[in-house]
C-alpha cells in the first residue's frame, strides 16, 4: 500500500459515514411523517374499508379536476343559456338557446357575410382550414424530422435538442419573436430591402399572414411530436429492416411496408394530439397577428376570447355558447379517432 | 396550581392586548390600479407620499398595470368583487352600478359638484340616479394632429396651417406626401386604431353620431363613410403605416412609436401624448400641433379623458373617501395636471390658472394649441366618450372598420355591422 492511498481510503470511510448518518436522519424524518400519517389513514381506513382507500387517494387529483375543469364546464354549460352583462349566473336572464341560434343563424357559412354572426363563422372557416394544412404539415414535417434523427447522423444529440427547444418556449414569446421579424420594418423585409427586393406585409395582407400563422404553429411544436415519433421509430426491431436488406428491399419499400404500419399507432396518437391543439389554437396566433389583418386569422378560441373578455360589454352567454360548440366539435373528433384507435388496434 | 394557572392568563392576556395594539397601529392600505400614458403616474406617486406624510394611518399602493387590464380586466374584476379600493379608468360608464357614492363620506362633496361638468358627473350614474357623486375626471384630453416640423423643413413644403386657417384632408394629405417623398419618410400620415381617434375627424367630415334620442346611428352616416373612404385611400397607397389597423386584428395599437423614431409626417393622436413625446423626443426633430382638419362638418377633435372612481366594494370607504378628496383639493389637482402636462377638467383649477413648467417650448405651443382644439369642440365630441356605450363603438369600430381597410367587407357592410354590432351591446346589456 503507498503511503498516498491512505488518506484517500480514511476519506472514503468518513464520507460514507457521513452518508450513513444522514440516511438515518433522513429515515427518521420520513418515519415521523409515516407515523403522522397513520394517525390519519388508520381510522380512514376503518371508516371507509380497505377497497375505499383507492377512492380515498385519488380523491385530491378528483377534486382539482372536478374544481377546476368539470365546474367550469358544466357552469359553461349554463351560461349558454342565459343573456346579459352580468357576471353571476343568478343575476343572468335565461334566454334559452337565443345564443345558440345567434351563432348558427346563417345563410351559407362559408360566405360569413350571410351570417349573422359573420365573425363566428369567419372564425370556423379559419379554424377548419388552419386545422386541415396545420395538422397536415405538422405530421409530414414531424416524420420527415423523425426519420432523419433517427439515423445515424452527426450530432444527432444536438439536433434532437435544436428541434425541441422551440417547445420549450412560450407561445407569447414565440408570437412576438416572428413578429419582429415578419413585420414591415422586421429582420425578412430588412434583409429583402438589402438584396434590392420590396417590402412584403407578411402582417397585413391576409394569405401571407394565414400562410405564416401555420409555419409558425408548425415550427414550434414539431419537435414534441418529433419526439413521440421518434420513440415510435425506434421501438420498431431493427432485424425487420435487417431481414428486408437481404431480400433485395430498398429504402422505399422498407419505409412503405416496415416503418409506415408499424408507426400507424404512433402515428395516430399524434394525429389525435395536434388536431386537438390545432383547434385550441389561440396565444402564439393572439401575439402574432392579434387576428389580423381584418379577420383573416381570428380563430375560434379568440373568438371566444373577444367576446367573454376583451370587450367593454362583455358577451359571457354567446363566448358560451361559441365554446360549447368548439367542446361538442373536439368530442365528435375524438370520438372519430378513439374508433379509428380501435379498429387499427392502437394500445 | 393556580399560581401557575395565573400566569398563564397574564401571559395570554399580555398577548392580547399587544395584537390588537399592533392592529390599531397598522395603516389602513388603499389599493389604487392605475396605468400611465406618459410622466403622470410618478406625479401622482409623489402627491400620494404627501398625503401619507399628512395621513399616518393610511398608505396607498399604486398598483400600475398596462392600459388594457383596466379597460378589459378591471369590468370583471368589480363585478367578481374583486376590485381594488380606487381606480384610474377611462370607460366612465362603464362600471356604473358599482361605485361608491363619496356624497356622504366628504367633508366637502362640492369639491366634486361644482368644479366638474354635469355631463361628465352623469356618466358615472345609472340612468335612475341624479344624486350620486362617484368619480372624477383627472384631465381633460382633446384628440388633435401632430405633425414632425422638421421633415417640412427639410423637405422645403410649407406647413398649410401655417398659412391658412382652414385646411382640408385632401390639402394636408397632398402636403405629407410631398414632404413624405422629399425626405424619404416611410409614412405621411397615421392615425391609433382606435373609434375614438377616428371620430374626431369623421364629424369634421360632417357625421353625425347619435340620433334624436341620444343612441349611436352611424349605419347610414355620410361623414363617417367619407373618412373611412379617406383612411382606405392611405391604406391603399401606403401612406400609413398598414400594420396599425391590419396587424392587430381588432386590438387597439397606439401608432406613436412611429411618430416618435421619426418615421411618419403627420400623427393623428391626442393631448395626452405631449408629455411622452417631451421626453421621447427630446431634441431629436421639431413637433408640433396643428389645428384639426376642416371638412363640411367643420374642425373638431373629440373629448376624452381618464378618471378616478373608488368602488363600493371597498373595505376602507372613509379612507378612500379622504384620499379622493385629497386628489380633489383645487391645489393638487393643479400641481397634477401642470406636471403631468395635461388638461385640467376642473373648473377651479381653471380659474386659477394652470401654469406648465415645461423648458420645452414645443410642449407649451402644443398645450396652447389644445386649448384652442378644446374650445372647438361639437357637442358630440364632448358627449361621445360620456356615453354609456362608448366604448361598445370603440371595439366594434376598431373591427369592421379594420376589415374594410384589409378589403373583407365594403365600406356599406362594415357600417351596417358597426352598427348593428353596438345595437347588440346595447340589447346585451339591457337584457
Amino acid at each position: 500500500m503507498s503511503s498516498a492511498t491512505v488518506p484517500h481510503t480514511h476519506h472514503v470511510s468518513v464520507w460514507r459515514r457521513v452518508q450513513k448518518q444522514l440516511g438515518a436522519a433522513f429515515n427518521a424524518v420520513l418515519n415521523f411523517f409515516i407515523d403522522l400519517m397513520d394517525y390519519i389513514m388508520h381510522p380512514l381506513q376503518r371508516l371507509v374499508g380497505i377497497r375505499g382507500m383507492g377512492y380515498v387517494f385519488v380523491l385530491p387529483n378528483l377534486l382539482i379536476f372536478g374544481v377546476f375543469i368539470l365546474l367550469p364546464m358544466i357552469t359553461n354549460f349554463f351560461y349558454t343559456f342565459t343573456g346579459g352583462a352580468n357576471l353571476f349566473l343568478d343575476q343572468r336572464p335565461y334566454v334559452g338557446a337565443q345564443n345558440l341560434e345567434r351563432l348558427f343563424d346563417c345563410q351559407n357559412f362559408l360566405a360569413p357575410n350571410t351570417c349573422r354572426e359573420d365573425l363566428f363563422a369567419r372564425a370556423v372557416t379559419n379554424t377548419a382550414l388552419f386545422v386541415i394544412t396545420q395538422v397536415a404539415l405538422m405530421i409530414g414535417i414531424s416524420l420527415l424530422t423523425a426519420l432523419v434523427l433517427n439515423r445515424k447522423i452527426i450530432a444527432r444529440g444536438f439536433f434532437r435538442s435544436v428541434y425541441f427547444y422551440p417547445v420549450l418556449l412560450s407561445p407569447i414569446v414565440v408570437g412576438l419573436i416572428w413578429k419582429w421579424i415578419l413585420q414591415e420594418n422586421g429582420l425578412l423585409n430588412a434583409l429583402l430591402v438589402a438584396f434590392g427586393g420590396d417590402k412584403v406585409g407578411f402582417l397585413t395582407d391576409a394569405n401571407w399572414a394565414r400562410f405564416w400563422v401555420v409555419m409558425i404553429s408548425v415550427w414550434s411544436l414539431m419537435g414534441f411530436y418529433t419526439l413521440i415519433l421518434l420513440a415510435g421509430l425506434q421501438s420498431i426491431p431493427s432485424d425487420l429492416y435487417e431481414a428486408a436488406d437481404i431480400d433485395g428491399a430498398n429504402v422505399f419499400q422498407s419505409f412503405r411496408s416496415i416503418t409506415l404500419p408499424l408507426l400507424m399507432p404512433t402515428m395516430l396518437v399524434v394525429l389525435i394530439l395536434s388536431l386537438i391543439r390545432a383547434v385550441q389554437v389561440f396565444d402564439v396566433v393572439f401575439a402574432f397577428t392579434g387576428g389580423g389583418p381584418g379577420s383573416a386569422t381570428i380563430y375560434i378560441v379568440q373568438y371566444i376570447y373577444n367576446n367573454g373578455f376583451a370587450s367593454a360589454t362583455k358577451e359571457y352567454g354567446l363566448a358560451s355558447a361559441a365554446s360549447l360548440v368548439m367542446a361538442g366539435s373536439l368530442i365528435v373528433l375524438t370520438l372519430a379517432q378513439l374508433r379509428l384507435r380501435g379498429t387499427n388496434n392502437v394500445t | 396550581m393556580t399560581k401557575r394557572f395565573l400566569t398563564f392568563v397574564a401571559v395570554l392576556a399580555l398577548l392580547a392586548l399587544t395584537t390588537i395594539a399592533v392592529s390599531a397601529q397598522d395603516p389602513v392600505e388603499i389599493r389604487f390600479m392605475w396605468y400611465s400614458d406618459g410622466v403622470e403616474g410618478d406625479v401622482m406617486r409623489d402627491l400620494l407620499d404627501r398625503f401619507e406624510a399628512d395621513n399616518p394611518g393610511i398608505t396607498v399602493t399604486l398598483d400600475v398595470v398596462p392600459y388594457a387590464t383596466v379597460r378589459d380586466n378591471l369590468p370583471t374584476l368589480a363585478q367578481a368583487g374583486e376590485a381594488p379600493d380606487m381606480a384610474r379608468i377611462t370607460n366612465f360608464g362603464g362600471m356604473r352600478g358599482l361605485y361608491l357614492d363619496l356624497r356622504p363620506l366628504m367633508s366637502d362633496p362640492s369639491l366634486l359638484e361644482d368644479n366638474f361638468a354635469g355631463a361628465v358627473l352623469e356618466a358615472f350614474r345609472l340612468p335612475d340616479d341624479t344624486e350620486g357623486l362617484y368619480g372624477f375626471p383627472d384631465s381633460l384630453s382633446v384628440t388633435a394632429p401632430y405633425i414632425n416640423r422638421t421633415l417640412f423643413e427639410q423637405a422645403g413644403v410649407d406647413v398649410p396651417s401655417d398659412s391658412m386657417d382652414e385646411v382640408s384632408w385632401a390639402e394636408w394629405t397632398d402636403a405629407l406626401k410631398q414632404v413624405a417623398e422629399a425626405t424619404g419618410t416611410p409614412y405621411a400620415v397615421a392615425i391609433d386604431n382606435k373609434g375614438h381617434r377616428f371620430a374626431g375627424p369623421a364629424m369634421s367630415m360632417g357625421a353625425n353620431f347619435f340620433d334624436a334620442d341620444g343612441n349611436f346611428a352611424l349605419a347610414n352616416d355620410e361623414g363617417f363613410r367619407a373618412f373611412a373612404e379617406i383612411v382606405k385611400g392611405w391604406h391603399d397607397e401606403s401612406l400609413i403605416p398598414r400594420e396599425v389597423w391590419l396587424g392587430s386584428g381588432g386590438q387597439y395599437t397606439a401608432a406613436n412609436e412611429f411618430f416618435e423614431s421619426g418615421q411618419v409626417v403627420m400623427y393623428f393622436s391626442g393631448s395626452w401624448q405631449i408629455g411622452r413625446f417631451d421626453s421621447v423626443i427630446g431634441d431629436a426633430f421639431d413637433w408640433a400641433v396643428v389645428p384639426n382638419p376642416t371638412g363640411p362638418g367643420g374642425s373638431t377633435g373629440v373629448a376624452g379623458g381618464a378618471g378616478i372612481v373608488a368602488f363600493a366594494q371597498t373595505e376602507h370607504p372613509a379612507e378612500v373617501a379622504k384620499v379622493m378628496e385629497y386628489m380633489l383639493q383645487p391645489e393638487v389637482y393643479k400641481e397634477y395636471v401642470e406636471r403631468s402636462l395635461f388638461i385640467p377638467a376642473d373648473k377651479a383649477v381653471i380659474d386659477l390658472g394652470v401654469e406648465y413648467t415645461a423648458e420645452n417650448p414645443l410642449v407649451n405651443a402644443a398645450l396652447a394649441q389644445f386649448a384652442v382644439e378644446a374650445g372647438k369642440l361639437q357637442d358630440q365630441a364632448i358627449r361621445l366618450n360620456l356615453h354609456p356605450f362608448a366604448f361598445a363603438y370603440y371595439d366594434a369600430s376598431n373591427t369592421r372598420l379594420a376589415q374594410y381597410f384589409a378589403g373583407e367587407l365594403t365600406l356599406d357592410e362594415a357600417m351596417t355591422r358597426l352598427q348593428e354590432d353596438i345595437d347588440a351591446a346595447v340589447a346585451n346589456a339591457g337584457s
